[in-house]
């Protein structure tokens, strides 16, 4: 990067036009060929490399909890029981929910978007602590495999909430082994967080102060927060299950004194924030993704930065949300309810603030830029629903029923996965050094957009006329609108299973990137692709704003005066 | 804007380099603050960890006081208060050795963290020696457990007001929670005894005589932590209202 800048000559053009990818070269050494063999990839600590490993397995566990998506579908094809039994079900929905909270969006887009670029955004050569940064990758496969090992032993049915006291005292199920799945993850997820606390506060490269990170860094730093405070406290609650469920103490269990709400206290203390560490760094992905397709600065950057913190911080005091209709005090479901509206704000803040950066912006229509789109709506639906539930009186006619369901889908998947996608096909090409096929790409991500709606929509009007969520039977007046669903759920699979064959496709096929095809301004883009080893031939020097769409034409006009 | 170019000089600044500097920060200083950052994070996520362990106790003993009370007058305050001094000794020693790694004393440093090890050892002894008379108590929590004491304390010789049979079960709760705070703590301690063993090797060797200090630094903030964990647990556990409310 040129550490001089003169703003004497301002640009006013916009850069419109991609840069030609045909005279694009491939670097002749980069982190993926720096050395060879498995023993290199597991003992790295390569930031861009365990990012790799991290999104080998988790689109692995991601598939597989698909498929028990796949099969709970098929079950409510009709209103009869005919695939499965009732504890089967039990079985489908609990893996499903495991296997895609724990193992796949808690971890997506920070383990391995935000491993992979957090150093590099900051101008840094790794992450603070790049051991635990690996050790963080093998608890995560040590969990995902105890997780599978609870699915081959016969699987476990208390839900993914192991509400108690059915999960200490009423289930021959392996929730041991799922528990202690989830307990070992949770410290990968730690440590992941903590990784990135102290890499955001000690590793900013000379004149990157705290404004001028990109807003990417500033979503992973707040869901960091979470993770690392509020994760300890699942692993607690898990403790005390297990021990209950090994000596039947009563800690959690009515019949001895024990309180089942505290568990739900402790169990949501964390699981509610931990909504806000899946969708905050998604968020992060859909900040840059709109600046750079818009080609305009994020407006509002100090409000949207700050409204990821706010939102972390509101996030730890709206936990109670979950549990109104468990019989909690009156008065606290109140101040409750309130809080939980009170997360809307942040969150509308930066909806609007990615809107107005729409505004007058040259605004192209790229994969990233459609999943982006994809995520506003979707995003915005599953929020304003959000604010439904959060008022009590809706609260107690909508809670487990598919109404909720859907909600927390359009949240998770309509938000979350858009974003995830959206940040793969974006900065696909600096991972891996080439072009995914961009009209299939196109079509992959309307297609899971059509599909995501026709899922979930109907959903909604299911969970309004009642039919409650976990039932592997129904009255035969709802079997339209779950016939809908399902097959809206087989157009959303195939939406997922293009990204797979086409990314893997073009690790080989694909057209060679270049450094900056998409010519936007984090200095991500400001090196090769794939970047070297240790990113940063010398440290770089942060001389300008994030997003300074000025800047980068000034650098790239330079260089077409230097080179030419 | 162009201001912030003046820095380039000061990564520029010439350090003599320590064998464990790793290559990714710029600084040693840098390292070293990383490190410490770290270690003061990962004793957040501690402090939640057993947040959580303290909640249910705070829940517990609103509800059933008058077992929380009889049965924390089961734990023997000498023991707990002998426990309280070896473990303040013990990160006396460890303070005095960070210092002793910082002034680069290699002796005072092994010696010093030999002693942190052993009044270590003295608390886990102890404690052993505390579990197991509710070993033979049956106050341990689970199949074994017997409420007779509290129903019947005549029967035992103990001068105590006798509890309800209904509130005599509550006891279990109690001792449950004594048992995986304590437990908890003591594993945290073990932990941190294997760590001291590791540490001394390195001690020894001279790996921390060069003004690398870093390890011995953040293993002193992880063992305060464990000692105030207890700090907070002995008031909790044995000493506040060791008599019921009449």
């Amino acid at each position: 990067m040129s550490p001089s800048t003169s703003h004497s000559a301002p640009v006013t053009h916009t850069i419109l036009s991609l840069p030609d990818q045909s005279t694009a070269k491939m670097p002749k050494r980069h982190y993926l060929n720096n050395e060879d063999g498995l023993l290199s990839w597991l003992l790295t600590g390569d930031h861009k490399r365990i990012a790799i490993l991290y999104l080998i397995s988790i689109t692995f566990f991601f598939f597989i909890g698909g498929a028990f998506a796949g099969l709970i579908r098929l079950e409510l094809l009709t209103p009869q029981p005919d695939l499965v039994s009732a504890d089967t079900y039990n079985k489908f929905f609990t893996m499903h929910g495991i296997i895609m909270v724990f193992l796949f969006l808690v971890p997506s887009v920070p383990a391995t978007l935000g491993n992979f670029l957090i150093p590099i955004m900051l101008g840094a050569k790794d992450l603070a602590f790049p051991k635990i940064n690996l050790l963080s990758w093998y608890l995560y496969v040590a969990g995902g495999t105890l997780t599978l090992a609870a699915l081959v032993l016969g699987g476990v049915d208390t839900g993914w909430t192991f509400t108690t006291p059915l999960s200490t005292h009423y289930l021959n199920t392996h929730v041991l082994t799922a528990a202690t799945a989830i307990f070992i993850a949770g410290f990968s997820s730690i440590f992941t967080g903590l990784n990135f606390i102290v890499t955001v506060h000690r590793m900013r490269c000379p004149g990157m102060t705290w404004f001028r990170m990109p807003l990417f860094v500033w979503s992973h730093y707040a869901a960091s927060l979470l993770m690392v405070l509020g994760t300890p406290v699942l692993a607690i609650a898990l403790v005390l299950v297990a021990l209950e469920r090994i000596a039947g103490i009563g800690v959690f269990d009515p019949a001895k004194g024990g309180d089942p709400l505290l568990f739900q206290h402790l169990f949501w203390f964390y699981s509610h924030p931990a909504v806000y560490i899946m969708i905050l760094p998604g968020m992060g992905v859909i900040s840059e993704v709109i600046s750079t397709f818009s080609r305009k600065r994020v407006f509002g950057y100090t409000a949207v930065a700050f409204s990821s913190v706010a939102i972390a911080l509101f996030g730890f005091f709206v936990w109670e949300h979950h549990m109104f209709i468990m019989g909690v005090s009156n008065y606290s479901a109140l101040v409750f309810s309130l809080l939980t509206m009170l997360v809307a704000v942040p969150s509308a803040i930066k909806i609007f603030n990615w809107t107005f950066t729409l505004q007058k912006g040259s605004i192209t229509f790229e994969t990233p830029m459609l999943y982006a789109f994809g995520f506003m709506g979707l995003f915005t639906i599953g929020g304003l629903t959000g604010v439904f539930l959060g008022s009590l009186g809706m609260d107690i006619h909508l809670t487990e029923t598919y109404f909720i369901v859907a909600h927390f889908h359009f949240v998770m998947v309509g938000g979350m996965l858009m974003a995830f996608l959206a940040g793969v096909h974006f900065w696909w090409p600096k991972m891996t050094g080439r072009m995914y096929p961009e009209s299939l790409s196109k079509l992959a991500a309307v297609t899971t957009f059509i599909g995501f709606n026709l899922t979930f929509l109907p959903q909604f009007i299911l969970g309004y006329l009642g039919m409650p969520r976990r039932y592997h039977a129904y009255p035969p007046e709802f079997q339209v609108l779950n016939v809908l669903s399902t097959a809206g759920a087989t157009v959303l699979g195939i939406g997922y299973m293009l990204p797979l064959l086409y990314l893997g496709w073009s690790l080989k096929y694909g057209a060679i990137a270049g450094d900056n095809p998409w010519q936007a301004t984090g200095l991500e883009w400001q090196m090769q692709s794939p970047p070297i080893t240790s990113n940063f031939v010398e440290t770089p020097i942060m001389d300008h704003e994030a997003y300074d769409y000025e800047w980068l034409a000034n650098k790239t006009q330079k260089e077409v005066t230097t080179v030419g | 804007m162009d201001s912030v170019l003046t820095t380039a000089e000061h990564v520029e600044h010439e350090h003599a380099s320590l064998p464990q500097h790793r290559h990714h920060f710029e600084t040693e200083e840098q390292q070293r603050e990383a490190g410490s950052f770290g270690m003061w994070l990962f004793l957040l996520t501690e402090i939640m960890f057993f947040g959580g362990m303290f909640f249910a106790y705070l829940l517990y003993r609103n509800w059933y006081y008058p077992a929380f009370a009889v049965a924390s007058n089961q734990l023997s305050v000498p023991l707990g208060a002998f426990n309280t001094v070896m473990l303040i000794t013990s990160g006396f020693c460890m303070a005095v050795g960070v210092w002793a790694a910082e002034m680069r004393k290699k002796g005072l440093l092994v010696l010093m963290l030999i002693l942190t090890t052993f009044f270590g050892l003295v608390f886990i002894g102890v404690k052993g020696i505390e579990y197991h008379e509710k070993y033979e108590n049956h106050h341990i929590p689970g199949a074994d457990f017997s409420v007779a004491q509290f129903v019947n304390p005549a029967a035992y010789g103990i001068k105590e007001a006798p509890l309800s049979p209904d509130m005599a079960q509550h006891t279990e709760i109690y001792f449950f929670l004594y048992f995986a705070m304590t437990g908890m703590h003591a594993v945290h301690m073990i932990i941190g005894i294997v760590l001291l063993f590791w540490l001394i090797r390195r001690a020894n060797r001279g790996d921390f005589s060069s003004g690398y200090v870093a390890p011995i630094e953040n293993f002193g903030l992880y063992w305060h932590f464990v000692d105030i964990v207890w700090l907070f647990l002995f008031p909790l556990l044995y000493l506040i209202n060791r008599h019921p409310l009449h």
